[in-house]
């Protein structure tokens, strides 16, 4: 893993009138590495992630998300990353080809690169017999995998999966994960949101957000060393715990 | 330029691909034209007449056959006393009852004048307004049919009696033929509502569904994602446009004047406006039930305030200068000039140009409006 920094944030907040989301967060993303963004239900991790992709403008603070700040290059930013929502966001009504066409095509991508892209993603998925098939008519664990090899379809630098497995099954969650892996080998970046603390012990390195704050970053080894624990479950627990 | 035609694409597909909204596209519309058009008429007929023959002489039996011959009234009933007639006037199944006094042919003949009661149900002004005319026509001429006859009678010089005959002559739609002025007037209405609401909801529906977010994550441009989305909508606007006129001039064999070119020239104009409208109202709700709701609020207004149902310039001054925001107003005077009238573009320009500059502003609104960051 190179010491590169791909995604920079320095006192970064966001206030929605007196409730403040996100409380002055900094830290870095390194090139190619599977950075986990945990937190509990509300701790801000959504909101800041909104930040960091440009469909939320900051408070205050400093962004560069793969050189751009995403202040005044938000456009910029957007070619170079992908994004995967928690809310399943392809057209349910437009059958797999259609949605990676239109996708495809709203990145820039060319008719030959679209095609030649579509056969490539559907055999890996093993969904060539589905290919003319709705969206709507998928498995949630189909769908899900479909969506993140589409965030990747025009090749970002970062990809950004907010709560990727939510509702899917052990296996595909596990299949998942391998995709994953095998798209950060590829040196693509991974900023993955989650409140499975298994998955956390996948990642590189994890950051804990309470409340708005930054309670912990860290490798899942170090941050279990530090807080003397067996799991990152429990990691997470105790900070949690403190702020009860 | 590549991703507008992507965008458009989709929303093709979407559109296509949609069973439950096809027939409410393509289907509806000319059902609601057939039947609005047959059934929204300002034409008071079968007006429910009754009377009290008092006389019961020669003259009053012939007033009463003028209305039994008029197409417009409904004899019901000839009553015994007026309170009789009063009872079912109350009862709301009589509209007119004609009151013809006692000694009503002696007065006539001897002192060549008498009077006549007439009770109309004004609970419409507008159709009581309508009757009281028609009663007044008919009683007219039965007037000068008798002066001429009393002349005759009674008159031993030369002097001849004075007729005078006012026959009108009305321009544009000379057999007054009112589906010759609601057909043009319900396809704007069908052509403006089916856009507008299609466009509002259009883009609520991405937003409710969560794939606006992704779309606001791509680098797509806004204005490439306004354009390819408003697009379909106004190739439909314009799809509707033209199988409401084969209607208009085959079923109802409305004649069109003037140039087909110039009704399509304009509503192209005017169908951004529409499109404009609904971007705006989408960009301020959240939710397709929201942006029905305010579709619906500007809809009711424009139809109502259009001079399509109620002329303009019988409004109050303010309401007349408040029709100057509204589109449907010039498209209901454009497409009537143009399809009556044989308008020219010079007749039409002033209107053209305005709803123009409404196309620009509106969009610029819109497209200012719609946020890819909150």
């Amino acid at each position: 893993m190179s010491q590169e920094k791909i995604i920079e944030v320095k006192n970064l907040s966001k206030k929605f009138g007196s409730f403040t989301a996100v409380d002055n967060i900094s830290f870095d993303v390194y090139k190619g590495e599977i950075f986990g963004f945990l937190g509990a239900n509300g701790a801000g991790k959504t909101t800041a992630m909104k930040m960091l992709i440009g469909i939320s403008r900051p408070t205050s603070g400093e962004v560069t998300v793969a050189g751009y700040d995403v202040k005044t290059a938000a456009e910029m930013v957007k070619k170079s990353i992908g994004y995967m929502s928690q809310r399943f966001s392809m057209y349910d009504d437009l059958t797999i080809k259609e949605n990676i066409t239109f996708f495809g095509g709203i990145y820039g991508l060319s008719r030959n690169k679209i095609k030649e892209k579509t056969a490539q993603l559907v055999s890996e998925l093993g969904l060539e017999d589905a290919v003319d098939k709705l969206v709507g008519d998928l498995p949630l664990g189909w769908k899900q995998k479909l969506s993140f090899s589409v965030a990747l379809l025009h090749e970002p630098k970062i990809v950004f999966l907010d709560e990727p497995t939510g509702g899917v099954d052990p296996i595909t969650r596990r299949q998942f994960w391998e995709m994953i892996y095998a798209e950060a080998h590829k040196g693509t970046t991974i900023f993955v949101t989650t409140h499975y603390m298994d998955e956390a012990e996948y990642c590189d390195r994890v950051s804990i957000m309470v409340e708005g704050h930054i309670e912990a970053l860290d490798t899942p080894k170090n941050l279990k060393q530090q807080f003397n624990v067996e799991s990152m479950n429990d990691v997470f627990l105790k900070l949690a715990r403190n702020v009860e | 330029m590549r991703t507008i035609l992507f965008i458009i694409q989709k929303e093709f597909r979407q559109i296509f691909r949609n069973k439950a909204m096809l027939p409410i596209i393509f289907v509806l519309p000319f059902i609601q034209l057939l039947i609005l058009s047959n059934a929204a008429s300002f034409e008071v007929k079968n007006i429910q007449f009754s009377y009290i023959d008092n006389d019961h002489s020669a003259a009053s039996r012939e007033l009463i056959s003028k209305f039994q011959s008029s197409d417009y009234f409904k004899i019901i009933g000839n009553f015994e006393s007026k309170k009789e007639a009063n009872l079912q006037m109350e009862k709301g199944k009589v509209d007119v009852i004609l009151e013809i006094p006692n000694h009503f042919e002696r007065n006539l003949l001897t002192e060549k004048k008498t009077t006549l009661s007439v009770s109309i149900n004004a609970i419409d002004g507008a159709a009581a307004g309508v009757e009281n005319v028609y009663i007044t026509q008919i009683i007219a001429s039965f007037n000068q049919k008798i002066q001429s006859e009393l002349y005759q009678y009674n008159d031993n010089s030369f002097v001849q009696p004075q007729n005078i005959v006012t026959i009108p002559s009305f321009w544009y739609n000379n057999t007054l033929n009112y589906k010759t002025l609601m057909v043009p007037g319900i396809l704007v209405l069908l052509v403006t509502m089916l856009t507008l609401f299609l466009s509002a909801m259009n883009i609520v529906r991405e937003k409710e569904i969560g794939t606006l977010e992704q779309i606001n994550v791509t680098p797509i441009k806004k204005h490439q994602f306004i354009i390819g989305k408003l697009f379909p909508f106004w190739v439909l606007g314009l799809m509707i446009l033209t199988v409401g006129l084969l209607i208009a001039r085959i079923v109802f064999n409305i004649p069109i004047l003037g140039n087909i070119g110039l009704i399509y020239l304009f509503t192209s104009v005017y169908l951004l406006v529409i499109l404009g409208i609904g971007l705006f109202i989408s960009n301020y709700t959240e939710t397709q039930q929201q942006a029905m709701f305010i579709a619906w609020f500007f809809t009711v207004i424009f139809i109502l305030m259009s001079g399509l149902f109620t002329p303009i310039e019988s409004m109050p001054t303010w309401a007349q200068q408040l029709t100057l925001f509204n589109p449907i107003r010039y498209f209901v005077e454009i497409i009537r000039m143009v399809m009556l009238k044989g308008a020219t573009f010079s007749d039409i320009s002033r209107p053209f140009f305005i709803i123009a500059i409404y196309a620009f502003i509106i969009n610029g609104f819109a497209v200012w409006s719609y946020k890819k960051t909150n």
